[in-house]
C-alpha cells in the first residue's frame, strides 16, 4: 500500500515536472528571453588588489587615514557612517588627542538639546559619539538628493559582492556618455535625466553624480599624489575597515587556532593509530 | 600541569583494555608482550598529550566566551564625563550620572567644612580627613558616588529638602546609614565612606570625572 | 545492553560505587559512548559524522547563549545590536562568526551523515526508528536555522521570512489566516521577530532531546556498518572507548581545522552580502536566495511552473504555487517512508550494483544540480535543469527504489564482518 501510494505520488510530481519542462522549453522557443542592456553592458568589478587581501593581509594605516580624508571631505556630504564612532579612529593610528580633534572638528555637529531651554541643538563631537549623519532623517536625505537615498557606508563593502573592488570600480567607472553600441542596440535604455551612466552599477544608471571629479580634489597630508584612482582606492580601503574593523585580530587569531589544531590533529592521529595498531579493520 | 597528572591515572585503563582485547582476538600474542615496556610508555605519552591538548583548547575557547561579558568598547568609551558646576551655590548639591551610577557634586558651606574638620579622623570607622577627600584649593567641592557602601542604595541628601541624616551629610534610607558633611560613614551598617571617584578640574567651573 | 559480551561498568572506588547505586549516570555514559558499547570494527570515516553533528550542536548552543546576552529582538535595534556584537563586544566578532558559520558546518556534517545512511541502508530494519528520529531532527534543524537567519533583520532575513511564510498562504482557504497567525501581522514585523527569537532559543534544546532518543534507539540494535552484515560475535566488534573515541578525536581535529579556516579567513563566504543591509520592507533585493543549505528545496519549489488542470477545460485543480510548496515539503517528508520504499534485504550499497548506479549517477547529481540551480535567477536553462533534476529526485525515491529492490540481484555478502575485514572466516567456539 505504501509503495502503491508512493508510486502514484511519484508519477504525479515527476509527471508535473516533466510537463512543466515541456512548457518551459516551448515558452522559451515561442518567446525567447529578451536581452536587456543591464545584462549585456553591466561590468564586474575590476580585479584591484589591496594590502589587506589574503590570509596574511593587514590594513595599511596610511592608506586608511587617506581614505578617511576622502570620506570626510567628499563622501560625508551625503553618506552617513552610522555604525562607526570617532573613538574607533584610534585604530587608524591616531592618538587620543588627534581623535578628540577629529571629533571636535567634524563638519556636522552631534544632535543634542539646549540644556537651558530643551530646544533641539547641536554640540561638537566627542570620541564616544557615532559619526553624525549629514541629514537628520531619510526624508531630508531624499529631499536633498533628487529623491534618491544615499546609503549608509559603514557596511557597504560587506553588503556588495566583492565589495572593496566594487566601491573602487564604481568610483572610477563613470562614463561621460553611454556607449554608442548600447544606444544602437537598446534605444530605450537611454540614461534618464538626473541619473549617471556607470557600467559597474547593477542597472547601469546611478543617481549619484561622479564624486571624484579631478585629481588633487583632496590634499593628502602624507604627500601622496591624489589621483582619482588613488583616492578611489584609499576610500575603498577605508570602507573595508569600517565594515570589518576586527579583521587583523581575526586573521592573527585564526593562525594561532590553526597552528594549535594542526598539532592537536597530529596527536589524535597518532593516538588513534596506536590504539588501532593491533586491530585489523 | 594538573591536567597532565590527572590524565595519567585515567589513560591507563584504555591501554589495558586494548591490550586485553588484542590478546583475546586475532592479534598474535607474542608481539603484544614484546611491545610492553618502552613502546607502551611512548603510546601512553601520546594519549596524554592528545587529551591535554584538548583540555588546553577548551580553556582557550572558554576565555572569549567568558570575557564577552565584561564591559564592551562603547560602554568603556563613556567612562569619563565633564560637568559644569558653575551654577551650584554653596549648600547645594546636584546629582549626575557617571558610568550609569549616580554622582553627588556638593558645594560645601564654610560651616559644613568646619564641622567636617572638627572631627578627629582617627576616631572614624573609615579614617579620612576632608582634605583627603577633596582637591587642594577646591575643598568646598565634595564629589562622591551616590552609592551607599553597604548594599548599593542611593542615599538621600543631595536634592533640596531631602533628609540629610544625623550628621548633616547623606542618609541612606535602606538600612539607615548616616554620612557626615564629608560623606564619611558615621552611623549605621555601611563599612566605608562614600567613594570619591577620580576627577580633575579642567577649568575653574568644569570638572572631569573619570 | 543487547550484546552479551559488552563490558560491564565496574565502579573503581567507594565514591563511584556510591553514585552508581543511587544514580547510575556514569554507567549510562559508559554503556552509551564508553567501553560498554560494542561497535562493529569496520566502520569507515563516514561514521565519524554522527559525533561531529553532536559537536556542531554544542558549538551552536554555546555560542548562541552567549550571543543572546547582547542581541535584542527589536526591528529597530536587532541589526545594530548584531553590529554592536561585531564591533564593541569583547571577542564578539569571533562568537558571532562562529555561530554564523557553525550553522553551515552543522548542515554540512548532517548532510554527510544523511547520505551515509542513504548509501549504507542505515534506515533499514531494525533501525527504522533511528532514521525516523533523524528526519525529525533534520526538520527541527531547518526550522531553527530559518528563524536564526531572520534575527539579524537584514534584507535577506526580512525577505526570507516574507517568502517562507508566504508558502503557507498557498494553502487553500486557511492559507492567509494561517500566515497571519504565524507572523502576528500582515508582514514580518516586531511580533514575528520576537517569536522567532523565542523559538530559535527553544528549538535547539528540543533537538538535543530528540538526539537523546536517536542515540537511545541506536543502542537497541547497535551501529550499522559498511558491509551491512549484522554483528554475529564478539570478534566483529570493538569497545567504543578507546577505539572510536580515538578515531572521533582525530575526526574532530579535521573538522575543526575546516571550521576554523572558514570562520577566521572567509567568514562571509557562505553568507549573502544583502544581509549586511538593514531590512527595508519597501524594497526587495534584486534576487532573493536562501542560505546554501536550503537551495535544493528552494529549487524544487521554483521548478513547478504549470497548474494541475483538466486539459481543454481550464479548470485548475492545484495551482503551480501550491504544488511547489507541497513538493518542497514532500521532498523531505518522503524520507519518513524510505524504510518501506526500499525493500531490499541487503543494506549496504556496496553489494547492490543497480542501487549503487542510481545513487551515484542519479540521486547525487540531481541534488548537486538542484543546489546549484536554487541560487540562479529564473532563466530558462536553470529552470529546465532544475525541472529535470527535481523529476529525478521524486522518481528516485518513489518509483525507482521500490522497483530496484525488486529486480536487483545483490552481490554475495560476506559471512561476517570479521571475514570481510581479515579475509579469514569467523573463528568458532570462542567465548
Amino acid at each position: 500500500m505504501v509503495r502503491l501510494i508512493a508510486f502514484l505520488v511519484g508519477v504525479f510530481f515527476s509527471g508535473m515536472l516533466l510537463i512543466g519542462l515541456g512548457d518551459t522549453i516551448i515558452g522559451a522557443i515561442k518567446e525567447p528571453a529578451v536581452p536587456t542592456a543591464e545584462h549585456e553592458f553591466h561590468k564586474m568589478p575590476l580585479a584591484e588588489k589591496f594590502p589587506h587581501d589574503g590570509p596574511f593581509g593587514k590594513y595599511d594605516k596610511g592608506q586608511l587615514q587617506r581614505g578617511l580624508k576622502v570620506y570626510s571631505e567628499v563622501c560625508s556630504a551625503c553618506h552617513s557612517l552610522n555604525l562607526v564612532s570617532f573613538r574607533d579612529f584610534a585604530a587608524l593610528g591616531y592618538n587620543e588627542d588627534q581623535v578628540k580633534a577629529i571629533a571636535k572638528g567634524w563638519k556636522t555637529e552631534v544632535p543634542s538639546i539646549n540644556p537651558e531651554t530643551g530646544e533641539p541643538a547641536t554640540r561638537p563631537g566627542i570620541p564616544a559619539d557615532r559619526i553624525p549623519s549629514p541629514f537628520p532623517n531619510e526624508v531630508a536625505a531624499r529631499a536633498a538628493n533628487n529623491n534618491a537615498l544615499p546609503p549608509d557606508l559603514s557596511l557597504i563593502t560587506k553588503a556588495r559582492a566583492n565589495g572593496p573592488a566594487y566601491v573602487y570600480s564604481l568610483l572610477i567607472g563613470y562614463e561621460d556618455a553611454q556607449p554608442a553600441e548600447l544606444l544602437k542596440k537598446f534605444p530605450d535604455a537611454k540614461t534618464p535625466d538626473g541619473l549617471h551612466y556607470n557600467p559597474y552599477f547593477a542597472n547601469l544608471n546611478i543617481a549619484m553624480a561622479a564624486p571624484l571629479t579631478a585629481d588633487d580634489q583632496v590634499t593628502y597630508d602624507d604627500g601622496t599624489k591624489a589621483t582619482k584612482a588613488q583616492m578611489a582606492k584609499d576610500v575603498a580601503a577605508f570602507l573595508t575597515w569600517t565594515a570589518e574593523p576586527k579583521m587583523e585580530n581575526r586573521k592573527s587569531a585564526g593562525w594561532a587556532a590553526l597552528g594549535f589544531l594542526l598539532i592537536f590533529t597530529v596527536l589524535t592521529w597518532m593516538s588513534y593509530k596506536s590504539i588501532w595498531a593491533d586491530k585489523k579493520h | 600541569m594538573a591536567t597532565v597528572k590527572k590524565t595519567t591515572g585515567t589513560s591507563k585503563a584504555p591501554r589495558k583494555k586494548s591490550a586485553e582485547a588484542s590478546a583475546e582476538l586475532t592479534a598474535p600474542t607474542a608481539t603484544a608482550t614484546v611491545e610492553e615496556g618502552e613502546g607502551v610508555r611512548r603510546r601512553d605519552f601520546i594519549h596524554i598529550a592528545a587529551v591535554s591538548f584538548a583540555g588546553v583548547g577548551a580553556v582557550a575557547v572558554a576565555i572569549p566566551l567568558v570575557s564577552q561579558m565584561s564591559a564592551s568598547a562603547d560602554v568603556l568609551a563613556l567612562a569619563s564625563i565633564e560637568v559644569d558646576v558653575a551654577a551650584i551655590q554653596p549648600g547645594q548639591a546636584i546629582k549626575t550620572s557617571w558610568r550609569k551610577q549616580p554622582v553627588f557634586i556638593r558645594n560645601l558651606t564654610p560651616s559644613e567644612i568646619d564641622e567636617a574638620n572638627k572631627v578627629d579622623a582617627g576616631s572614624l570607622r573609615d579614617p579620612q580627613t576632608l582634605a583627603e577627600r577633596t582637591q587642594p584649593g577646591k575643598e568646598n567641592w565634595l564629589i562622591t558616588l551616590g552609592v551607599c557602601t553597604h548594599l548599593g542604595c542611593v542615599p538621600l541628601g543631595a536634592a533640596a529638602g531631602e533628609v540629610k541624616g544625623e550628621y548633616g551629610g547623606y542618609f541612606c534610607p535602606c538600612h539607615g546609614s548616616h554620612y557626615d558633611t564629608a560623606a564619611r560613614i558615621r552611623k549605621g551598617p555601611a563599612p566605608l565612606n562614600l567613594t570619591v571617584p577620580e576627577y580633575t578640574f579642567i577649568s575653574d567651573t568644569v570638572v572631569k570625572i573619570g | 545492553m543487547s550484546f552479551p559480551w559488552a563490558n560491564e561498568y565496574k565502579p573503581q572506588n567507594a565514591v563511584t560505587k556510591w553514585v552508581d547505586e543511587r544514580l547510575p549516570l556514569p554507567r549510562l555514559v559508559y554503556n552509551a559512548v564508553g567501553a560498554g558499547y560494542p561497535v562493529p570494527r569496520n566502520l569507515n570515516y563516514f561514521w565519524n559524522f554522527g559525533v561531529l553533528a553532536g559537536v556542531a550542536l554544542v558549538i551552536q548552543i554555546v555560542t548562541g547563549i552567549v550571543l543572546a546576552m547582547h542581541y535584542y529582538a527589536s526591528v529597530d535595534g536587532a541589526f545594530n545590536s548584531v553590529e554592536h556584537i561585531m564591533r564593541d563586544v569583547n571577542a564578539g566578532w569571533f562568537i558571532r562568526y562562529a555561530h554564523m558559520n557553525g550553522a553551515s558546518f552543522f548542515f554540512i556534517v548532517v548532510y554527510i551523515h544523511i547520505f551515509r545512511g542513504l548509501f549504507y541502508g542505515s534506515y533499514k530494519a531494525p533501525r527504522e526508528m533511528i532514521w525516523l528520529l533523524g528526519v525529525v531532527i533534520f526538520l527541527l534543524m531547518m526550522a531553527t536555522a530559518f528563524m536564526g537567519y531572520v534575527l539579524p533583520w537584514g534584507q535577506m532575513s526580512f525577505w526570507g521570512a516574507q517568502v517562507i511564510t508566504g508558502f503557507f498562504s498557498a494553502i487553500p482557504l486557511v492559507g492567509e489566516p494561517l500566515r497571519q497567525l504565524l507572523l502576528g501581522g500582515f508582514a514580518p514585523d516586531q511580533a514575528a521577530l520576537n517569536r522567532f527569537f523565542s523559538l530559535h532559543y527553544l528549538l535547539p534544546f528540543v533537538i538535543a532531546g530528540v538526539i537523546i532518543l536517536h542515540i537511545w534507539a541506536l543502542h537497541i540494535p547497535g551501529s550499522s556498518n559498511p558491509t551491512g552484515v549484522s554483528v554475529k560475535s564478539e570478534q566483529d566488534t570493538v569497545p567504543f572507548h578507546p577505539y572510536y573515541t580515538a578515531k572521533d578525536g582525530f575526526g574532530l581535529g579535521i573538522f575543526l581545522i575546516a571550521f576554523v579556516a572558514i570562520t577566521f579567513f572567509a567568514p562571509n563566504l557562505l553568507g549573502h552580502p544583502d544581509n549586511y543591509i538593514q531590512a527595508n520592507p519597501l524594497s526587495t533585493p534584486a534576487h532573493i536566495v536562501p542560505e546554501w543549505y536550503f537551495l535544493p528545496f528552494y529549487a524544487i519549489l521554483k521548478a513547478f511552473t504549470v497548474n494541475f488542470a483538466i486539459p481543454f477545460t481550464g479548470i485548475v485543480l492545484i495551482e503551480a504555487k501550491l504544488m511547489g510548496v507541497l513538493a518542497m515539503f514532500g521532498s523531505i517528508l518522503l524520507l519518513f517512508f524510505l524504510p518501506w520504499l526500499d525493500t531490499s534485504p541487503v543494506r549496504s550499497g556496496h553489494y547492490r550494483p543497480l542501487f549503487r548506479k542510481f545513487f551515484w549517477y542519479g540521486l547525487i547529481p540531481s541534488i548537486v544540480v538542484l543546489t546549484y540551480c536554487g541560487a540562479q535567477p529564473p532563466y530558462t536553462q536553470w529552470v529546465v535543469l532544475s525541472q529535470i533534476a527535481a523529476a529525478y529526485y521524486f522518481a528516485h525515491f518513489l518509483i525507482i527504489l521500490p522497483i530496484v529492490s525488486r529486480i536487483e540481484r545483490p552481490l554475495p555478502l560476506p559471512n561476517s564482518i570479521t571475514e570481510a575485514v581479515t579475509g579469514k572466516p569467523l573463528q568458532t567456539a570462542t567465548a
